[in-house]
C-alpha cells in the first residue's frame, strides 16, 4: 500500500520527503516578494525626483539645513523635527492618521496635491498609515497656527469639539535630550540621509530646552511643506 | 495514515496542555484591551490622560496581543500536538518544545511592558523593538526546527496535509520578520527601519498581508485540516482538492500586500498586480472551505447536538465570507471607497473574530477531552460560548460595514454648489454611534471568551478530581 501513488508524483515526492517539501516552499514562497519588491528599487518611474530633480532640495557646497527655505524641496528632517517625528511614532499617531493623499478630486480639495513617493524618502519607517480615523496628515504644514496645534495636542475637544482624539499634555512636560537626538540623526545618516557634519553638530542647540510638544508642532508644520509642487506637472502617471 | 494508539506518555502532551491554557488566557486578554480601546473611540474621556493606556499605545498591544500571542500559542500549541499525531512520533526534542514555549511567553511579557511605554518601530503589526525581534526570530526558528525534524522522524509514508501547511506558514513568517524587522540600533529601545518611502510601504504590507495569509490563514488551515476531520469523525472531503489549494494559496497569497496600497505612491503596475491575484485567490480560499465544510457531508446532522464541531463549520462560513469580501475590497474601484475606512477594521475582525477564533476555540474544546482525558464541564457553556462569538462578530462587522461605507461616502460627496458636503469632523461625529455599538459587540465577544475560559478551568479541575483510573474517550 505504501508505494501505491495516489496523486502526482511530484506531490507523492513532496509527501514522502520532508526536505523537499521544505526546499519547494522555500521557493515558491520567495517569488511574489522578489517580483513586488525588487523592481521598486531599479525602476526609475518609481520615484517621481528621478525625472524632476527639482522637489528634492540639494544644497549648494557649504549650505546646510539652517539656509533652506519653505518650498526649496525635499530634505532631511531638522533635529526638532526629527525629535517631534519620534514622538509621532511613539504615540501611534500613524494608527489613526495617514499621510497619503490619493489623486481623486475630494482628497485634492480636502487635504492638497496628492502625495509623491519622493516626498517621503528621508521617512524611516514610511508613515503613510492606513486609516483614518482622523483627516490626512500629509499636507498639515501651515494650515493651522502653531497655537492651534498646542490647544489641540493638549485639549483635542476645545478647539474641535467632534474630536475623539486623546489628549496629550504630558508632550508639554517632557524635555528633549539633546544627545538622544544627535544619536538619532547619526543612525539616519547610516542609512543615507544626507546629513552634513554641521547638521548634526548644531542640532543638540537647536532642541536646547525645547519640549517634546515644540518638537511635535515643528513636525506637523513641516509636513507637505518642504516641495513646492506644481499643479501644471503631471508628477506620476 | 495515523498512529491512534496514543497513549499519554508515547507523545509530549505536557507541552500542548501548556499552551491551551495560556491560549485562552491570552483570548481574553486580547479582546478586553480590543473592548477597551474601541471604547476609547466611542467615548475618548476613556484615555484618561495618562500615556500608557491612550489609544495608540494599546492598539499595537491589542493586535500584537491577538496575533501573537493568543494566535501564536494556539499554533504552536496544535502544531505540537497534531505533528505528533499525524507522524506517530514524539517530539524530537522536548527541550526545544519548552524554550519555544517559554521564550514566546517572555516575548509577550516583553509586549505587554514596552508597547505601552511607546517602544516602537512604528510599523503596523510589527511594532515591537529590535531586541524582541531578535528574539522572536530565534524563538520562532526554534519552533520551526523542532516541527521540521519531528516530521522528519515520523512512522508514517506521508506527511500529513496540516503539517504542509503549518511548514509553509513557518518558512513564509521567518521570511516576512526578519527582512520587514531589518533596522539599525539608535538606542536600547529605538531604532529606524533601513527602509524608506515606497519600497518601505511595500515590504510592510507584504508583512501586513502575509501576517495574515500565513500566520492566520495557512496556520489555522492546518488546524482545521486536522481538527474538523477528527471532531467529524470522517475524513477529509478531497484529497485532490486540498493539494490544488494548498498549492495555489502558498504561491498566491504572496502576492496580496500590494492591494493595501491602491492609489498611493506606490506605481500602479504593483497596485493592479496585487488586485488581480486577490481576485485570483477567491478560488483557493473557498477551496479550503468547501473542503472543510463537505466534510461534513452526510452528518450535517452532526451540528445539532455536537457544540465544538458548530465552531469549527461557523468559523469556515466566516472564512469563505472574508475571503471573498478580501478580492472584493481590493478592486480598485471599491479600495478606492473603502481604504482608510473602518470597513478595513470590520474586514479584519470577521476573519479574525470568526475564522481565526471561532476555529481556535473549537480545536482547544477538542483537545480539552483528548487531553484531560475527561468530558468537557459543560457542554451548554461551548453552546453560550458558540452563540456569544457569533452574535458578538455580527453586531461589530455590521457596525463597521455602515460607519466603514458611510465614511467613504461622506468624505467625497459635493453638495449642488460643488463644494465639498462635510467637512471631516462632522463624518467622525456620524461614526459614533457605530462605534458604541462596535465595542458593544467586541464585548460580547470577549465575554464569550471568559465563558470559555471558565469552562477550560472547571473541565481541568474536573479531570484532576477523576479516579485516574478513568480511561480515555473510545476515538481517540
Amino acid at each position: 500500500m505504501a508505494e501505491k501513488i495516489h496523486s502526482t508524483k511530484f506531490q507523492d515526492k513532496m509527501e514522502r520527503n520532508i526536505w523537499a517539501l521544505l526546499l519547494t516552499l522555500m521557493i515558491i514562497l520567495s517569488v511574489g516578494g522578489i517580483v513586488e519588491i525588487v523592481p521598486l528599487y531599479y525602476l526609475d518611474d518609481t520615484m517621481e525626483h528621478n525625472a524632476r530633480p527639482e522637489i528634492l532640495w540639494s544644497p549648494k557646497p557649504g549650505q546646510n539645513l539652517a539656509d533652506w527655505r519653505t518650498g526649496d524641496g525635499i530634505r532631511p528632517y531638522t533635529g526638532l523635527e526629527l525629535a517631534g517625528r519620534d514622538v509621532y511614532v511613539r504615540e501611534g499617531c500613524y494608527l489613526c492618521h495617514s499621510q497619503m493623499i490619493r489623486p481623486f478630486r475630494d482628497e485634492k480639495e480636502r487635504y492638497g496635491h496628492y502625495s509623491l513617493a519622493s516626498e517621503s524618502i528621508y521617512d524611516h519607517p514610511f508613515q503613510w498609515g492606513s486609516k483614518r480615523t482622523g483627516p490626512d496628515l500629509a499636507r498639515v504644514g501651515g494650515k493651522y497656527s502653531d497655537d492651534w496645534h498646542i490647544k489641540h495636542l493638549v485639549a483635542p475637544r476645545s478647539v474641535v469639539p467632534e474630536s475623539v482624539m486623546p489628549n496629550y499634555p504630558w508632550l508639554e512636560d517632557n524635555l528633549l535630550d539633546g544627545a538622544t537626538v544627535t544619536a538619532h540623526m547619526q543612525g539616519m545618516k547610516t542609512l543615507g540621509v544626507p546629513y552634513s557634519e554641521q547638521d548634526i553638530d548644531a542640532a543638540a542647540a537647536t532642541v536646547e530646552g525645547k519640549t517634546e510638544m515644540d518638537a511635535m508642532v515643528a513636525y506637523l508644520q513641516v509636513l507637505g511643506t518642504m516641495a513646492r509642487l506644481d499643479q501644471t506637472v503631471v508628477y506620476r502617471e | 495514515m495515523e498512529t491512534t494508539t496514543a497513549d499519554g506518555q508515547k507523545y509530549n502532551f505536557e507541552i500542548v496542555k501548556w499552551f491551551t491554557v495560556v491560549t485562552v488566557i491570552y483570548l481574553v486578554v486580547g479582546t478586553s484591551v480590543g473592548v477597551y480601546i474601541a471604547s476609547e473611540l466611542a467615548w475618548p474621556a476613556l484615555n484618561l490622560d495618562i500615556p500608557y493606556i491612550t489609544f495608540g499605545r494599546l492598539r499595537p498591544l491589542h493586535t500584537n496581543a491577538v496575533i501573537f500571542a493568543f494566535g501564536g500559542c494556539v499554533l504552536m500549541g496544535t502544531a505540537f500536538y497534531t505533528v505528533q499525531r499525524t507522524c506517530g512520533v514524539r517530539l524530537w526534542s522536548d527541550k526545544l518544545a519548552w524554550f519555544t514555549f517559554w521564550g514566546w511567553n517572555l516575548i509577550i511579557v516583553l509586549a505587554v511592558i514596552t508597547l505601552p511605554l511607546g517602544f516602537t518601530q512604528g510599523k503596523e503589526y510589527a511594532e515591537l523593538e529590535w531586541p524582541i525581534d531578535i528574539l522572536i526570530a530565534i524563538v520562532w526558528l526554534a519552533f520551526t526546527f523542532n516541527f521540521i525534524m519531528t516530521i522528519a522522524n515520523r512512522k508514517s509514508t506521508h506527511i500529513y496535509v496540516s503539517n504542509w501547511f503549518y511548514l509553509g506558514m513557518m518558512v513564509m513568517i521567518t521570511y516576512l520578520h526578519v527582512v520587514n524587522s531589518l533596522a539599525i540600533p539608535v538606542g536600547m529601545f529605538k531604532s529606524y527601519s533601513i527602509f524608506a518611502s515606497v519600497q518601505d510601504a511595500m515590504i510592510q504590507w507584504w508583512w501586513g498581508h502575509n501576517a495574515v495569509g500565513f500566520y492566520l490563514t495557512a496556520g489555522f488551515l492546518g488546524i482545521m485540516y486536522y481538527f474538523v476531520p477528527k471532531q467529524a469523525d470522517r475524513p477529509i472531503f478531497s484529497y485532490r482538492l486540498s493539494v490544488l489549494h494548498f498549492w495555489a494559496l502558498m504561491f498566491g497569497y504572496v502576492w496580496l500586500g500590494a492591494h493595501h496600497l491602491q492609489y498611493t505612491a506606490l506605481p500602479d503596475w504593483t497596485g493592479s498586480l496585487g488586485a488581480a491575484i486577490s481576485l485570483a485567490m477567491i478560488i483557493p480560499s473557498w477551496g479550503g472551505a468547501v473542503n472543510g465544510m463537505m466534510t461534513l457531508s452526510g452528518a450535517w446532522d452532526k451540528l445539532r447536538t455536537d457544540y465544538v464541531l458548530r465552531f469549527l463549520i461557523m468559523s469556515l462560513a466566516f472564512y469563505a465570507m472574508s475571503t471573498f469580501e478580501g478580492p472584493v475590497m481590493s478592486l480598485k474601484v471599491v479600495n478606492a471607497l473603502s481604504h482608510y475606512t473602518d470597513w478595513t477594521v470590520g474586514h479584519v475582525h470577521s476573519g479574525a473574530l470568526g475564522w481565526v477564533g471561532m476555529v481556535a476555540a473549537g480545536a482547544i474544546y477538542h483537545l480539552l477531552t483528548r487531553l484531560w482525558n475527561t468530558e468537557i464541564y459543560s457542554t451548554k457553556l461551548v453552546n453560550l460560548h458558540f452563540w456569544m462569538a457569533t452574535i458578538g462578530i455580527v453586531i461589530y462587522i455590521v457596525a463597521m460595514w455602515i460607519s466603514g461605507i458611510m465614511q467613504g461616502l461622506m468624505w467625497r460627496d459635493y453638495d449642488e454648489f460643488g463644494t465639498l458636503t462635510y467637512t471631516f469632523a462632522e463624518s467622525v461625529a456620524a461614526m459614533r454611534p457605530y462605534y458604541a455599538m462596535r465595542a458593544v459587540g467586541g464585548f460580547i465577544y470577549a465575554l464569550g471568551a471568559v465563558v470559555m475560559l471558565f469552562n477550560v478551568v472547571m473541565t481541568i479541575r474536573q479531570a484532576s478530581a477523576e479516579p485516574r483510573l478513568s480511561t480515555a474517550p473510545a476515538q481517540a
